[in-house]
């Protein structure tokens, strides 16, 4: 399922800036979701938001994102199992991947790290962080060619 | 408490012989017939040991069994030896050890029962703190709480930041700050409830018999082998089992495990289960005994048997939670009540029959339950029958057959599933 935020009598999200490429943001807390889909769009990304762990690997291959934000604690699957799958697939096995905990506990971060994610956040973090570690990671995106089908 | 005597010691000169042979806990333990975790308490001096099991550990370590009982002048030197160790900076002679023991023997006795009490509450906090820090209970109260604060923090920035707003979503994000206001206030209440557990005071009784089982692992050897007979030496040798409520809880859980470890031998019951994947439901059908007695004695499994880790809920008819055996990532709190979608509770309303059922916590772990009630029969004409409910808990597999999933929680105090029809006080509304 693919949550769905934009109030229908508001005008869509516009970009600031040139628009660097896709983000996907994979968490189950539909307010978190909506922040962080509202302030990565004012920094002019074209920001996919999805609530469940069981179905995100799927909608990675659909979205095809450049950047992905990852929840740990996902129903249906963790963000640690997700990020696996990822990095065992040739085609996803450099998207960056900016992983979200809760926890914030040592062993979570060395976790995600050991599995192969590109950043780590802990919650609560501010919007300028999240915004900061999307921006660290875009610079990667120009060593990709420039495939990104995205619709 | 008293000072270490000789007994108290033993344990460590039996560690002490093991490691001189280099012989791991785990092979000794296999040797003489016990769990390496049981091992382990008693090498670390919180179980007295004698009889049998001390001269099968004797054997095994091939020396006189006098040697892993008396010899307390090696023991005592080993103990004042740790305390000057502890305080270098004090410059105790160690060199005059003896002279001291010879000279003053009830100061050198009184220092090394000190040290020896200092080594057990070192211990002592140890497991208090690791039982702090894995509390499935707590941490996802705290990823509750995590969670809200993160929606307030990054909506009110929006918030302040972004002047023109449009006015859609500024009503939208208003909205959502005032929803995770209010969910955060549930969970501090439920946060609040779960540190005001009247058990500030050394525990309840319920607390310390817990505290017994989970220090066994949840598995009496002795009572395994001797049956009824060992529970008395168990108590003996429980701490806080002088308070007597306290005691009759602890006998009448002992009682219990008597009484299925004589309906399901271990050593059979493990071949058996083994056989089986470890499926209760398999396992219950095949040993054609009650479904309470084999999710009881699944639950004292250990892991060298290849069993899954467990989790074991026993709670009255009101709900209460009579005895636990935690697992993590499922939440069974300590004093306010469980999730009311768990099976143990609908099992409650269908005294006998069994039910199987896949839980799926608000942050996705998923969790594999058996849960059924039993009714013990009134004793007398006209009296009402005691209802009891049993849930086993285990993580759920991908080779799970497939089942209804309940979306579950943690108890209403700190549940994130805010909709929900079961909730206490009411659905919060999507």
């Amino acid at each position: 399922m693919t949550v769905n935020h934009q109030p229908t009598s508001a005008e869509p999200i516009t970009g600031r800036d040139a628009g660097p490429g896709t983000v996907l943001i994979v968490e189950d807390e539909s307010n978190i979701l909506e922040a962080l889909t509202f302030i990565l769009s004012r920094a002019g990304w074209d920001v996919r938001g999805h609530g469940k762990g069981d179905t995100a690997l799927a909608e990675v291959a659909r979205v095809r994102p450049d950047i992905l934000v990852l929840d740990v604690m996902l129903p249906g699957q963790s963000g640690f199992d997700i990020l696996r799958a990822l990095r065992a697939e040739p085609a996803t096995r450099n998207l960056p991947v900016v992983m979200l905990t809760a926890k914030g506990q040592a062993q979570d971060r060395d976790h995600a790290m050991g599995l192969g994610a590109s950043a780590f956040l802990t919650k609560p973090f501010s919007n300028d962080e999240l915004v900061a570690v999307i921006k660290d990671l875009a610079p990667a995106l120009t060593d990709r060619p420039a495939a990104a089908g995205q619709g | 408490m008293k000072p270490a005597a000789s007994s108290d010691i033993t344990g460590s000169r039996i560690r002490e012989q093991r490691l001189a042979r280099g012989m791991k806990q785990g092979a000794l333990a296999e040797a003489v017939g016990v769990s390496p975790s049981y091992l382990n308490l008693i090498e670390h001096n919180h179980r007295r040991i004698g009889g049998k099991l001390l001269l099968e550990l004797a054997r095994v370590l091939d020396v006189e069994p006098s040697v892993l009982t008396e010899g307390a002048d090696a023991e005592l030197s080993a103990l004042l030896d740790a305390a000057a160790r502890s305080q270098v900076g004090l410059g105790a002679e160690t060199d005059r050890i003896d002279e001291m023991g010879a000279r003053f023997p009830g100061w050198t006795a009184l220092i090394a029962a000190q040290e020896a009490r200092l080594q057990a509450l070192d211990a002592q906090v140890e497991a208090l703190r690791d039982r702090l820090s894995h509390d499935p209970v707590l941490a996802e109260a705290m990823h509750d709480v995590l969670s809200s604060v993160a929606a307030i923090r990054s909506t009110s920035d929006i918030l302040v930041r972004e002047t023109d707003l449009d006015p859609a979503w500024r009503g939208r994000f208003h909205r959502n700050l005032h929803e995770e206001a209010e969910r955060l206030s549930n969970q501090a209440t439920g946060l609040l409830a779960q540190f005001e557990a009247p058990d500030a005071e050394g525990g309840s009784p319920a607390e310390t018999v817990e505290a017994m089982f989970d220090a066994a692992g949840h598995v009496f050897p002795q009572i395994d082998a001797e049956g009824g007979a060992a529970i008395d030496a168990i108590l003996d040798q429980t701490p806080g089992m002088d308070n007597s409520a306290t005691r009759a809880m602890g006998r009448t859980r002992l009682m219990e495990y008597a009484a299925d470890a004589a309906l399901l031998p271990m050593e059979p019951f493990v071949a058996a289960a083994r056989d089986v994947g470890f499926d209760p439901v398999t396992l219950v059908g095949r040993l054609g005994v009650g479904v309470a007695p084999v999710l009881r004695r699944m639950a004292s499994l250990q892991p060298e048997t290849g069993a899954p880790p467990t989790g074991l809920a026993i709670c009255d008819a009101s709900g209460a939670m009579v005895h636990r055996r935690r697992l993590s990532g499922f939440a069974l709190p300590r004093v306010v009540a469980g999730c009311p979608l768990w099976p143990i509770y609908t099992a409650l309303s269908r005294p006998g029959q069994a039910e199987e059922a896949e839980i799926e916590m608000p942050h996705g772990a998923r969790f594999h339950a058996w849960a059924v009630a039993e009714a013990s029969e009134g004793r007398a004409f006209g009296a009402a029958p005691a209802l009891r409910g049993t849930m086993l808990i285990m993580e759920a597999s991908p080779r799970d057959r497939p089942l209804p999933t309940i979306a579950a929680g943690p108890g209403c105090e700190t549940c994130a599933r805010i909709g929900c029809d079961a909730r206490r006080g009411g659905n919060a509304g999507p």
